[in-house]
């Protein structure tokens, strides 16, 4: 069974066939094409997949794709691109704070949403807020000095 | 140069990364691509009795299936050669690929891999080193009659290295300290979940996408399995979403490869998290027995270690480490005389692979570990017990190299400043330079 969902991508009307049990990262990657946002677990542990949805982070791998409709969902695409770099982009570039780039996208994604909640926030906020995203690269103090440069719209 | 040395550069294809748009194995997808799951041995030693896919091939959305039979080349691959592509026969660990099924989807594809009727005789399988040892244990490799690697044609199980006397060092030393160290299998979890995308090009040449860690090096084991020659292969690697030595195994391009060939498709094949912890290689499980003779004062003056490294099923990299663990295991440290005795044993466990620091790191936790021990018998600063013995320029190691450019002394000063340590100055006054 298939049905037609509506929602806005990264500010842009989409509408896709799904199925019932498409996840959100599913129809993202497979159905649209987004492959920013990555499939690490598929069961919510890894925070790879991270997305914003109506201002929420969420993880894209554990949202049915069918409870989307009518919702503004924004992926790492929609925060910036080449020639038009987020702050939050910039600053992991500058900072060496992604080494095979695998948990980038969703650490950015998260980042976000933390300076968004909170915007000058400290170490331990940062620690707090970014502990459901797993690097094993090891990434962590350069995450968080990333995001710390960009604080208070440093950048 | 100098402008570069020292200071942080942006990574290289960093955009890609921050932006989302670095293209990784997986987000690779072509119109039409069929999806592979694997058939996987039930049971840690077994043997095939029967296998009938009648009723896979009657699910919906099964495409086909690819059995040992379909391989154009050889079923063998691995850094010694010993591995089988799909094993249709003698299973080894629990987990081992038997065959694979092609569906339009993966659930289609895995529906076809519960409809095999799979007919296993379970064998009695062994999972400890020192078990498979005994001259009665279950024999992990059929046609052989011991679970040791044998490391030349003349049947030689134990590598040795020996430096100086090692039992008139014992017999002169003031104390004798002995201890066990045991470290467990350990998983390297990399990000990206193992994939593959293969396909035949619009130059009729099989292109694979892969996130091979060593691209040439799995090419010259991929060829002889699908038959092809090197020109015939577009390897595409690049992009590897973390490695750390578990993508130096092949565990997709394989399968990925033999089935865009069969069905003449783009086809992926990727584990999900759960068959990448289950199913791939590890960091083997080791044993070490050291018996050290330290003089009072804190000189070592002799080792004797007893290195055993659980290789799994097949070689996987183990011989390999098992050598390169044992040239380490004495430490960074003057030991005049040493003699390591080092095994390579077969278990019923998952092929043992390369992690991070591969198998010296794991001779070096046990030497320290074992210098702790040392400097609480002798009732004597561990700091100290490692300055002492610490190698400085010309000392010799275990296999008889000349070390040179040493940085212990000073590494251990700068870890303890980092720490908080306050060495006492009689500790900071050496150098690496002069003992
Ligand atoms: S892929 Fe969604 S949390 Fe890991
Ligand atoms: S950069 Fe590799 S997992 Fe985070």
């Amino acid at each position: 069974m298939k049905s037609i969902l509506s929602f806005s991508l990264n500010g842009a009307p989409v509408e896709v066939l799904v199925k019932t049990t498409d996840t959100l990262l599913d129809v993202l990657r497979e159905s649209l094409g987004y492959t920013g946002a990555k499939r690490g677990c598929d069961a919510g542990d890894c925070g790879a997949c991270t997305v914003i949805v109506d201002g929420l982070a969420i993880r894209a791998c554990l949202a049915i794709a069918l409870t989307m409709s009518g919702k503004e969902v924004v992926t790492i695409e929609g925060l910036g691109k080449q020639g038009d770099l987020h702050p939050l982009q910039k600053a992991f570039h500058q900072h060496g704070a992604h080494q095979c780039g695998f948990c980038t996208s969703g650490m950015i994604v998260s980042a976000k949403t933390l300076l968004d909640k909170i915007p000058n926030p400290s170490q331990d906020e940062i620690v707090e807020y970014m502990s459901g995203n797993i690097c094993r690269c090891g990434t962590y103090v350069e995450v968080a000095e990333a995001i710390q440069a960009v604080s208070g719209g440093k950048e | 140069m100098t402008e570069y040395v020292g200071k942080p550069m942006p990574r290289y294809q960093g955009l890609g990364e921050v932006t989302g748009t670095a293209t990784y194995v997986d987000d690779v997808q072509y119109p039409g691509m069929l999806y592979v799951k694997v058939l996987r041995s039930p049971v840690a030693r077994g043997t095939v009795k029967g296998l009938d896919f009648s009723d896979t091939l009657k699910v919906p959305g099964v495409v086909g299936v690819l059995t040992a039979d379909d391989i154009p080349g050889v079923n063998i691959y691995g850094v010694y050669g010993d591995q089988l592509v799909l094993n249709p026969q003698d299973l080894r660990y629990k987990g081992e690929p038997i065959a694979a099924v092609v569906g339009r989807d993966e659930d289609a594809a895995q529906a076809g891999v519960e409809a095999v009727k799979l007919d296993v005789e379970e064998l009695t399988p062994v999972f400890d080193m020192f078990e498979a040892m005994k001259p009665d244990a279950p024999i992990v490799r059929p046609g052989t009659t011991s679970n040791l690697f044998e490391y030349d044609e003349q049947g030689t199980t134990t590598r040795i290295i020996k430096l100086g006397d090692v039992e008139a060092g014992l017999k002169e030393a003031d104390h004798i300290v002995e201890g066990r160290y045991i470290e467990a299998i350990q998983d390297h979890a990399a990000m990206e979940p193992q994939v593959s995308v293969a396909l035949i090009d619009d130059a009729g040449r099989l292109t694979i996408h892969t996130h091979s860690q060593c691209l040439n090096y799995h090419l010259a084991q991929l060829c002889p399995v699908f038959g092809l020659s090197q020109s015939k292969i577009n390897y595409l690697g690049g992009r590897v979403g973390g490695g750390y030595g578990g993508k130096n195994e092949i565990n997709c391009d394989h399968i990925a490869g033999l089935a865009a060939l069969k069905f003449c498709a783009p086809v992926k094949y990727r584990l999900t998290r759960q068959e990448d912890l289950a199913y791939t290689g590890k960091r083997g499980a080791w044993v070490f027995d050291y018996k050290t003779g330290v003089m009072n004062d804190g000189r070592i003056v002799a080792s004797h270690i007893k290195e055993y490294h659980d290789s799994g099923a097949y070689c996987g990299f183990s011989p390999y480490g098992t050598e390169k663990c044992g040239m380490f295991a004495s430490g960074p440290y003057n030991i005049p005389n040493i003699l390591i005795e080092a095994n390579t044993i077969f278990t019923n466990r998952y092929p043992s692979i390369s992690m991070r620091g591969y198998s010296v790191l794991n001779g070096q936790v046990a030497a320290d570990v074992q210098m702790s021990r040392i400097a609480e018998k002798l009732g004597m600063d561990p700091w100290e017990l490692r300055f002492i013995n610490a190698w400085r320029d010309g000392d010799m190691g275990a296999s008889r190299y000349v070390v040179d450019g040493v940085g212990a002394l000073e590494a251990m000063k700068r870890a303890a400043g980092m720490a908080g340590i306050e060495l006492p100055d009689k500790l900071l006054q050496m150098s690496s330079r002069s003992r």
